[in-house]
């Protein structure tokens, strides 16, 4: 059973204010007590998938389940979903267009940086239907 | 050193002094946000050419003690209010990135 539980919306609409969410469960995590490590993994994790949710599939959903030994992160969108996923986990592949990539992202870390910094990356992808990660970050 | 004594050592501009009292550990610079997100440690100081909104979000999530706007540019509009309301240290200079990597370097 989850000891805490949050939901956030991800909002697609405006690219600038894209990492509330991640923000929002940082200082969570850090009133909780968890260590520096755990939230600075947790953040980057999420922070990726919420800009992959902008960019990509129009925004979608976080929720977050914090356990005493983990916590389990899961992005869901109703995106276009990802037609290659072996592809889109290497680094340096993206396909955000160069407005994206003006604005610093799109640098094909995205996916890689998610997998580096959890202990594991569970993707559920169909194409025209959305996609769903599930992170678990070790505490 | 802290971030108000490192900025009067740069003689950087002030656009947001959220937090000037706190310590500054070390420096990094980039532009690709993903990989400073991956990369930079709390307590670093930022050094880039990015200056939208984003920026903040970033310096927020690795805990960056301060962002420095390098080569003259100037923040986003909104990039100010955001930086107050999330209380991170913002400032900007002239000169380029690497001359500000060196001397950030050399005080520390």
């Amino acid at each position: 059973m989850a000891a805490l539980h949050f939901h956030f919306d991800i909002d697609g609409e405006d690219f600038s204010s894209a990492g509330e969410a991640s923000v929002e469960m940082k200082k969570k995590l850090r009133q909780l007590g968890f260590p520096s490590d755990v939230i600075r993994r947790c953040s980057i994790a999420m922070y990726e998938g919420e800009i992959n949710m902008v960019i990509h599939a129009n925004g979608g959903n976080a929720d977050v389940d914090v356990y005493p030994d983990k916590i389990v992160i899961v992005l869901e969108d109703h995106g276009p979903g990802i037609p290659n996923v072996e592809l889109a986990m290497q680094e340096g592949y993206s396909t955000a267009t160069e407005q994206i990539h003006n604005m610093g992202f799109g640098a094909g870390m995205g996916l890689p940086n998610m997998k580096r910094y959890t202990e594991s990356l569970e993707i559920e992808t169909q194409v025209g239907v959305g996609t769903k990660l599930t992170m678990v970050v070790a505490v | 050193m802290t971030v108000k004594e490192l900025a009067l050592a740069l003689e950087l501009e002030p656009v947001c002094e959220a937090e000037p009292d706190r310590e500054v550990t070390g420096g990094y610079t980039g532009d690709l946000l993903s990989w400073v997100m991956g990369r930079a440690q709390a307590g670093d100081a930022w050094i880039t050419i990015m200056s939208n909104n984003n920026v903040i979000a970033v310096a927020t999530l690795t805990d960056a003690a301060l962002v420095i706007l390098a080569e003259d540019v100037h923040p986003d509009p909104g990039m100010a209010e955001l930086a107050e309301k999330k209380g991170i240290n913002l400032y900007r200079s002239p000169e380029a990135a690497f001359p500000l990597c060196a001397k950030v370097a050399a005080l520390l």
